[in-house]
């Protein structure tokens, strides 16, 4: 006898893409975010194995703070011409050319602006309906209750103590003029899950996730790369070669990287089930006091 | 951490089991990709040590890392309630105001794997908006493990939650016996809660209820079997949810494919996407269109990853279909010998999760199955109390009550009962002005006859309901009727000379306004001739007995809200009062088709040429006299036979006869 049942990583993806395909279906103008890292790879292979045969119809849209590692930004052009994709690329010019940047201006002001005002902005100039973000409810204590379909004000807000029951895999997705829904497909993946998934798919994601000889500063117990000349020389200057590799990928100054050896997904899942240290601890934003990411959330950042 | 038995577990249960020393990842890797999911709900308090249970679930299936673990150990000392112990419950708080309340307030979702299975726990609150909470976490689960204290036994609690479970159909049930070791382990215990609550469960609708004693702070029994408890022999609590048998869960039976996406991205291809809900798909297999009933063939199960010969629930897939027809989201596709229920009035289970108090009297947006449409409520049959099972009613519903509603749709849904059919049974209210969801429910079922909302009556009307059936008067009103078929009942009677062209007019008109969605009888000379009055001459005292069935048949269909067209010479005005005499005289709109008499023997000339040869007799206009009416409603020429419906319509139209809106 045949048993119909599913693995788990199958499960999430047949969740995942009758999300997707709900928010083409509901929405006018929807747009995928795009952050150019491994949850976000997943997340458009989702996209496309839902439209299949057909085009994704909608575009992605990477907010660039114009402080990514340089082979993110090649990994993104080169993704989005080989596959296809309709990508805008949005940063806050404005800021940009006034010069903002975590060296200047500190990590706080720096994600503020090239971020969080960035997205905003992105969304307004477009006014996209609904964005798709990669975000996981295992990746930080405040995103455990997160909705799949989170609801946002029309100045882009949080309120997390009106957010809509969500049952079965019924969504409402009705919104007012101005209103839009924040939705997460992968809600219900965790960090290996999705290296699993990359693994299984051949997903291909940004090389900095695996071990190699890079540039390397301590800044503050925190292992800086130095990806370009704007890092401060004082501090460039004291860069050393270490094996290293990045957990998450942002701003290269605001990302830590881990020293490691595992140059392949094998080895990094390996090195993830032994050396047990949480995915977002390297990355410099959060070491700020408890609760700051949901403050930035109530703001409009993912 | 002072208790040994964490340490060792953790170790033991590490997502590498045995293999830790000698790893191979890529094994490890294979196998865990086969894993199932398990999707699981807990219910009670943090008195009750739910939290304290799922860290441990969490903290020994090593997903909690080690900086959480330091920032642990940090918070414990500052706000914990565990004094010297690690606060197992820290670790699940999200949001700072329920930290600092010390509450939880709504449904986190939580997640760990073992060896066998990869679990999502939703972890629901016990106090405050329970209900809410814990129907919104149970609609997802398989399994739901409800936490008692042994202390104190079945409470009211206990029930609440319960009842809950098995209101959204989860199919097992863990009770798990907590704080043994408050009670020496003791069996007796155990054994009296065990009985307890199985006295309780039978009222409900549960198949699968299973006991576990546990001590989740000293970690006994949870996800080592335990020592302490040697009289009990079952599963620890982690080896119970690492085996329960799930997959057959799932309705393979009743196939339904409630389109969500119609895919087109080029015009020779049109495929229709959605999630199986139910039953299983296969290529080759005939279908059924809902609402339309068009029927065909599944050509291609498609996806991503190649093409499938069959798909099941929970799947997502593409499918084309041998033919083209058109389909839209919301459409149904299943097999035509196993339909759903294609109804818009139905009974079901509602819980109101707003804030807002319900409004009987609005009208709301339904989301079911892919489909929204516009809802009603017709009746509040009765409210339950959560904690007695009480039934009482009520004339509206408040933030998390419960109850049995009556609901009329504006268009029908395709739909099973919830007990049934998880997917095609439930369904969430939204507020139309403030787009919340309001409410949601699960479908009992279509209603029976007796129920449908226009026999929802008091026994008052029930009472005067029998003495106007004894009388033979009719339980429809006209209003009613006129509602259902958007028109005015009329006799539209068309006189005229045989060769004038009035069957011509009548069937062009019959067709015509039935088109337009008009409801519309066809009464003519030959097809009453033939049968009703096929014993009668052409005489005129036939000719009137003939007229005079025709003008009953008439005022019969006209009193049921039909219109009629009747096509038939009726020569005179004596025999013209008789039939308005029957009919009514504001029903009867008088039709004269003037054509002459040179007209007539151009249009029926052997008609006219075998009177001639005196083969036939009685022809009004020729030996019968024939007197035009002198006020008709209309008169038309034949020679305007282009344009004469539109003048009848146009009529029509404007008396309110048809269409009235």
């Amino acid at each position: 006898m045949t048993e119909y049942s599913l693995s788990h990583l199958k499960e999430l993806e047949a969740e995942a893409i009758h999300i997707i395909r709900e928010v083409a279906a509901e929405f006018e103008n929807p747009v995928m975010l795009y952050s150019i890292g491994k949850d976000s790879s997943v997340m458009v292979r989702l996209a496309e194995k839902a439209f299949y045969p057909g085009k994704v119809p909608f575009p992605l849209m990477h907010i660039d703070s114009k402080w990514k590692f340089k082979e993110m930004v090649e990994f993104r052009d080169n993704y989005a011409r080989e596959n296809n994709w309709n990508l805008i690329v949005h940063s806050n010019m404005a800021a940009f050319e006034a010069g903002v940047g975590p060296f200047t201006h500190g990590s706080k002001v720096h994600t503020d602006v090239m971020k969080t005002q960035a997205l905003l902005e992105g969304l307004g100039k477009y006014k996209f309906d609904a964005a798709f973000g990669g975000a996981r409810r295992d990746e930080e204590k405040s995103r455990a209750k997160e909705r799949i379909f989170s609801f946002r004000d029309k100045f882009h807000q949080w309120d997390p103590k009106n957010q809509r029951p969500e049952l079965w895999d019924i969504y409402n997705a009705r919104v007012h003029k101005g209103e839009s829904i924040r939705v997460f497909p992968i809600s219900n993946w965790t960090e290996l899950d999705i290296w699993q998934y990359v693994r299984l798919e051949k997903i291909p994601i940004v090389p900095l996730y695996f071990a190699k000889e890079r540039p390397i500063v301590n800044v503050d117990g925190n292992l800086i790369m130095v990806d370009d000349e704007r890092m401060p020389k004082e501090i460039a200057e004291k860069a050393e070669m270490k094996m290293v590799r990045f957990r998450t990928l942002g701003c290269y100054p605001l990302t830590g990287a881990v020293e490691s050896e595992a140059d392949t997904i094998e080895k990094i899942v390996e090195e993830m089930m032994t050396v047990t240290v949480s995915e977002r601890t390297t990355r410099v934003i959060d070491f700020d006091q408890d609760g700051s990411m949901e403050q930035k959330k109530r703001e409009g950042y993912f | 951490m002072k208790n040994d038995k964490t340490q060792n577990t953790s170790t033991d249960n590490s997502p590498f089991g045995e293999a830790r020393g000698t790893l191979d990842i890529n094994a490890y890797l294979d196998q865990d990709e086969k894993k199932d999911l398990l999707r699981l709900l807990t219910a009670g308090s943090v008195d009750d040590g739910k939290s304290t249970l799922i860290g441990r679930l969490l903290f020994d299936s090593k997903k909690i890392y080690e900086d959480q673990l330091s920032a642990l150990e940090r918070d414990s000392k500052r706000v914990g309630h565990a004094g010297e112990e690690i606060d197992y419950a820290l670790l699940l708080d999200g949001l700072k105001a329920e930290r600092e309340q010390g509450i939880t307030i709504d449904v986190a979702y939580r997640y760990f794997s073992t060896n066998k299975r990869k679990f999502i726990i939703a972890d629901t609150p016990g106090h405050t908006q329970y209900t809410r909470n814990m129907v919104t976490g149970a609609s997802t689960a398989n399994l739901a493990i409800i936490l008692i204290d042994a202390t104190k036994g079945v409470i009211t609690q206990t029930r609440r939650h319960t009842f809950l479970v098995s209101l959204l159909g989860i199919k097992h049930v863990v009770l798990a016996v907590n704080k043994m070791d408050l009670v020496n382990y003791d069996q007796k215990v155990f054994d009296e809660i065990v009985a307890d609550y199985k006295s309780f469960i039978t009222q409900l609708d549960v198949p699968d209820v299973n006991f576990i004693p546990i001590a989740a702070l000293k970690g006994e029994n949870v996800v080592e079997p335990t020592t302490l408890m040697p009289w009990y022999h079952g599963p620890s609590m982690l080896e119970f949810l690492e085996s329960v048998h799930i997959s057959s869960d799932r309705n393979f039976d009743d196939m339904r494919f409630p389109v969500q996406y119609v895919l087109r991205p080029d015009l020779d291809f049109r495929g229709f996407s959605a999630r199986v809900a139910s039953g299983i798909i296969r290529k080759g297999e005939k279908i059924m269109v809902l609402p339309s009933r068009k029927t065909s063939r599944i050509k291609e199960i498609i996806t991503y990853d190649g093409n499938l010969d069959e798909a099941f629930p929970p799947q997502s897939v593409t499918i084309t279909l041998e033919d083209e027809i058109d389909i839209s989201r919301g459409d149904m596709i299943v097999y035509p010998d196993n339909l759903p229920r294609i109804e818009r009035h139905f009974e079901a289970n509602l819980v109101w999760m707003d804030e807002m108090p319900m409004d009987p009297n609005m009208q709301l947006f339904l989301k079911h199955a892919n489909n929204t449409t516009r809802v009603k409520f017709d009746k509040i049959q009765y409210k339950v109390d959560v904690n007695t099972l009480q039934k009482s009613s009520i004339d509206h519903f408040e933030l998390n009550e419960i109850g049995r509603v009556v609901l009329t749709t504006n268009k029908a849904i395709f739909f099973d009962p919830y007990k049934k059919n998880r997917s095609t049974g439930s369904f969430i209210l939204i507020d139309p002005m403030t787009n919340n969801t309001v409410a949601v429910g699960m479908i009992i079922d279509k209603l029976s006859a007796d129920d449908l909302p226009s026999k929802i009556v008091d026994d008052k009307t029930l009472e005067a309901n029998k003495s106007r059936i004894h009388k033979g008067e009719c339980l429809i009103s006209d209003a009613q009727r006129q509602k259902r078929f958007n028109q005015n009942p009329a006799t539209l009677w068309i006189t005229g000379l045989h060769g004038s062209g009035k069957n011509e007019l009548a069937f062009t008109l019959e067709k015509e306004m039935f088109d337009a969605g008009a409801t519309v009888v066809l009464l003519d000379g030959s097809s009453i001739r033939s049968g009703l009055s096929n014993e009668l001459d052409f005489s005129p005292t036939d000719r009137a007995e003939h007229l005079r069935r025709v003008a009953h048949i008439s005022k019969l269909l006209n009193d049921q809200g039909i219109i009629t067209i009747c096509s038939f010479i009726s020569p005179d005005e004596n025999i013209r009062k008789q039939v308005i005499q029957i009919i009514g005289e504001d029903r009867f709109k008088l039709i004269h088709m003037d054509a002459t008499m040179e007209f007539c023997k151009k249009n029926k000339p052997e008609l006219y040429e075998k009177f001639e040869e005196g083969l036939i007799a009685n022809l009004p206009g020729a030996d019968l006299q024939f007197a035009a009416p002198e006020n008709p409603t209309l008169m038309l020429k034949p020679e305007n036979r282009a344009t004469n419906t539109k003048t009848i319509m146009e009529y029509l139209a404007d008396h309110k006869i048809f269409p009235i809106v």
